[in-house]
């Protein structure tokens, strides 16, 4: 019964989303206020229906029904709960509904908090979003419905992938998909003004908390996978160049680039046709990575023909509405008007230069993903393009952006002046060239390190300049001026530099994992030591142990610094008998931001194994940097100009203060 | 972004039996020899995995790939020498990063490319935008008659 139900829920916010597709849009049409009212009642209906759905999906993992195809082909009835949960979105059909479910979260917010839009707006903003949710409650019913059954129940499921079975499956994809799915809101905004060919700052107001928060749940959904892969795939790596991350990491490159385009819109109305180019990429780059991820073309593009419907159904979808929105874009765009002059050297010159290099960036990651899709297909020739050739391409793209970070937020708008910031920028300046020399003179290691190292101070100190410089303490020397002033600052320029210095910590870490890790391979007996950068690691002995749905093999390690004991270390080969499939389970002890990391190898009969040991100096800062990058983002986000809601004007006194200090 | 991986990663898992990338009976004992050995296999693709290079992979042709690696070395080829022995073997497919050739320009040139299109780009429409400012038609000369005249009854 709970299967049909969520089955019969799923159809309903179908026959709902194409009510809200078309109707409202009439409504606008005729300036029929009713009609328009329908977009934000049917937008929260959808939502219950697709939330309901949800529920009952979920209900059937976790209540083992293996009547269900999808729960008996991902689930165990011996599983930890917390595993028969997220298991309902551990699959293709799952992870759809889940998609559906956020788009479906997104448009209920709008009708919620979109009361300040103007009625057309918003109703154009809902029929659009319902566009792109009829299209995929079309191909979750058509050609991967979570709820089909078996006509014979099985009595035991045949287990969710070891390697799923994690926390991370918990977090990671609706975070991911709460980033890429969010960007749809920005598209819809697009979509609406080319619609109605008008746009102004007003309309960059509204559009920047949803890319916002679309933004800061793409970072840290991404920082999360990555962290996912380093702990659970055993080689200590954290960033592969995987199509697949590939796909993530496109939106978020775009969604940055229309968060500063954004921004001139909204100060200077300048940049109107970018932005909505922008808004339309950044959601179609997240189309796209669906199709790449669901439709199977990456394993190979033989995969994709033997099982096309699904394929053939995502590439229509993706057809349709990039083809559609770029056929718009090119209709209507030339009818903006242009406003907002400015001189090359100034803040919005500045923006214009980073979005010139995340575009670019953006764009060399989309070819290098694509090539060897496209030149099999054209050719039959089968090439690889991997790791070495994204660090080739990338960081020469992404490295003078880094560079000209910290000069952007202390240009001033309209008109900088360069030599005053370098100038203000001195103690940046100072302090990464000390980082440099220092890091060259201790390490003489790789001749790019010491530069890294200086890249990523500068960074850091140049986000906290901006702050300093804001507080006015060099012209006023006053620290309670300062402090008056700082408190009085809007948070989203707390916001920006705080993201910045995000980045600066992210850059950071990878700088030193990339540089100074190190690794011991070795056979290990009962009782023997390896040494590692002044860690000793102790094997004391492997053991059996038995887990809820699997059996594993533990080895345990002791490790000390200078004698005394610090920590033990526990990895483990696991097998899943259900699958039979084995994982091995790295095992982390973190000291400070470095870990020692630990992953278990081969047991020889004797009681003896391999073991890899990785010392990983500092490299939690890259997770961590991009933890600050989310609070940088919610703090703007909290700025009461762009709360979602209704924006009151502000207070005299604070904007006075605000003023003053920008 | 790790599942479709980590899914195609269990079905290699299932295909070959667990073992484990670079073992401790592959590692050279000069070190030299050893260290051009890791960087040459991170370039190498393993041509059964998801995109996965040979020093990743616990695939058992991953293993044979760096055993085999090592032996050149070991004979003495050059890391180029041993590339082109794998290629000739295994064709371009095994490298992860392609050789600058006609069939692969558009993929190397595509960044530099991009990026110079985009500047132009920039500096193009930052031209026409500034263009209605200069060509801001002077004033008549009813108009500067009548902008002489406030200027009087102004400074009168």
């Amino acid at each position: 019964m709970i299967p049909e139900i969520g089955h019969y829920a799923l159809v309903l916010a179908f026959a709902l989303s194409l009510i809200q597709a078309t109707v409202p849009m009439v409504g606008a049409r005729n300036n029929d206020a009713t009609l328009m009212g329908i977009a934000g009642t049917t937008a929260l209906a959808q939502f219950l229906f697709v939330a309901l759905s949800f529920a009952a999906l979920i209900a059937c993992y976790v209540t083992s029904d293996f009547s269900v195809v999808t729960t008996y082909e991902n689930s165990h009835s011996a599983m930890p709960l917390i595993y028969k949960f997220t298991s309902a979105w551990g699959n293709h059909e799952g992870s759809m509904l889940l998609w559906v479910l956020i788009l479906a979260t997104f448009g209920a917010l709008v009708a919620l908090f979109g009361g300040n839009l103007p009625a057309t707006l918003k109703a154009h903003v809902l029929a659009v979003q319902s566009w792109i949710a009829a299209a995929f409650f079309l191909f979750i019913l058509l050609t991967s419905n979570p709820f089909a059954r078996l006509p014979q129940a099985p009595l035991e499921g045949r287990d969710l992938n070891p390697l799923l079975q994690d926390l991370g499956l918990a977090v990671h994809p609706p975070l991911l998909y709460l980033g890429y799915v969010g960007f749809s809101i920005s598209f819809s905004f697009a979509i609406a003004a080319l619609i109605e060919g008008r746009i102004d700052a007003a309309w960059a107001r509204w559009v920047r908390p949803w890319t916002l928060l679309a933004w800061m749940f793409l970072t840290v959904g991404i920082a999360m996978g990555s962290y996912w892969a380093y702990y659970e795939l055993g080689w200590g790596g954290w960033w592969f160049w995987d199509p697949v991350e590939n796909a993530s990491l496109m939106p978020w490159l775009a969604g940055t680039a229309l968060l500063h385009s954004a921004l001139v819109m909204e100060k200077r109305n300048a940049l109107k046709v970018w932005t909505l180019l922008l808004a339309i990429l950044a959601f179609s780059l997240s189309l796209l990575g669906t199709f790449l991820v669901r439709s199977g073309v990456l394993t190979s593009v033989h995969a994709f023909a033997t099982d096309p419907l699904r394929g053939v159904f995502i590439l229509a979808i993706l057809v349709f509405f990039i083809g559609g929105a770029f056929t718009l874009f090119a209709w209507r765009a030339p009818l903006l008007k242009q406003g907002g002059l400015f001189a090359p050297v100034s803040r919005e010159g500045a923006l214009v230069l980073n979005n010139l290099f995340l575009t670019t960036a953006c764009a060399t990651v989309l070819v290098g993903t694509l090539y060897p899709l496209a030149l099999e297909a054209l050719s039959g020739e089968k090439i690889s393009v991997g790791a070495p050739f994204f660090d080739m391409t990338f960081w020469p793209l992404f490295v003078p952006l880094l560079v000209a970070m910290p000069f952007g937020p202390l240009l001033a708008w309209k008109r900088g002046d360069l030599l005053g910031v370098t100038q203000r920028l001195f103690g940046a300046f100072a302090l990464a060239l000390v980082g440099l020399a220092a890091t060259f003179v201790t390490t003489g290691g790789p001749i790019l390190a010491p530069f890294g190292i200086g890249l990523a101070l500068f960074v850091i100190s140049g986000a906290i300049t901006d702050l300093i410089e804001r507080s006015g303490i060099a012209q006023h020397r006053s620290v309670g001026l300062a402090s008056r002033r700082l408190s009085g600052l809007p948070r989203s320029a707390w916001g920006g530099a705080l993201a910045h210095l995000g980045l600066g910590i992210t850059l950071f870490g990878i700088v030193c994992e990339s540089n100074w890790a190190t690794e011991r391979i070795a056979a290990m007996k009962p009782n023997e030591t390896i040494s590692l950068r002044g860690y000793d690691l102790t094997f004391e002995g492997i053991n059996p142990r038995r887990g809820p749905n699997y059996i594993e093999q533990v080895g345990t390690f002791i490790v000390r610094s200078g004698g005394d004991e610090i920590g033990r270390l526990q990895p483990s080969k696991r097998s899943f008998a259900a699958r039979g499939t084995a994982t091995s389970e790295a095992a982390l002890l973190t000291r400070g931001v470095s870990q020692l990391y630990l992953s278990l190898g081969e047991a020889a009969a004797d009681g003896g194994v391999t073991v890899r040991f990785y010392h990983k100096p500092l490299v939690l800062l890259i997770w961590l940097g991009a933890v600050v990058m989310f609070f940088g983002g919610l703090l703007s986000l909290t700025d009461r100009r762009l709360r979602i809601g209704a924006p009151k004007p502000a207070q005299p006194k604070a904007a006075a203060l605000a003023q003053a200090a920008e | 972004m790790g599942r479709l991986r980590a899914i195609l990663l269990s079905l290699t898992l299932l295909a070959a039996a667990p073992a484990f990338a670079v073992q401790p009976d592959e590692v050279l004992p000069d070190p030299a020899l050893e260290t051009r050995a890791r960087a040459l296999s991170q370039e190498l693709r393993c041509l059964v995995c998801q995109n996965q290079s040979i020093d990743d992979s616990d695939a058992q042709l991953a293993r044979d790939l760096r055993i085999l690696l090592r032996e050149r070395l070991k004979a003495g080829d050059s890391d180029q020498q041993v590339l082109d022995f794998l290629v000739a073997r295994y064709g371009e497919f095994v490298l992860l990063r392609p050789p600058l050739a006609w069939h692969t320009a558009l993929l190397w040139l595509a960044p530099g490319l991009l990026l110079v299109a985009g500047a132009f780009a920039i500096v193009l429409a930052a031209r026409r935008r500034s263009k209605p400012v200069l060509t801001e038609p002077a004033l008549t000369a009813q108009e500067r008659a009548r902008l002489r005249q406030l200027m009087d009854q102004e400074s009168s």
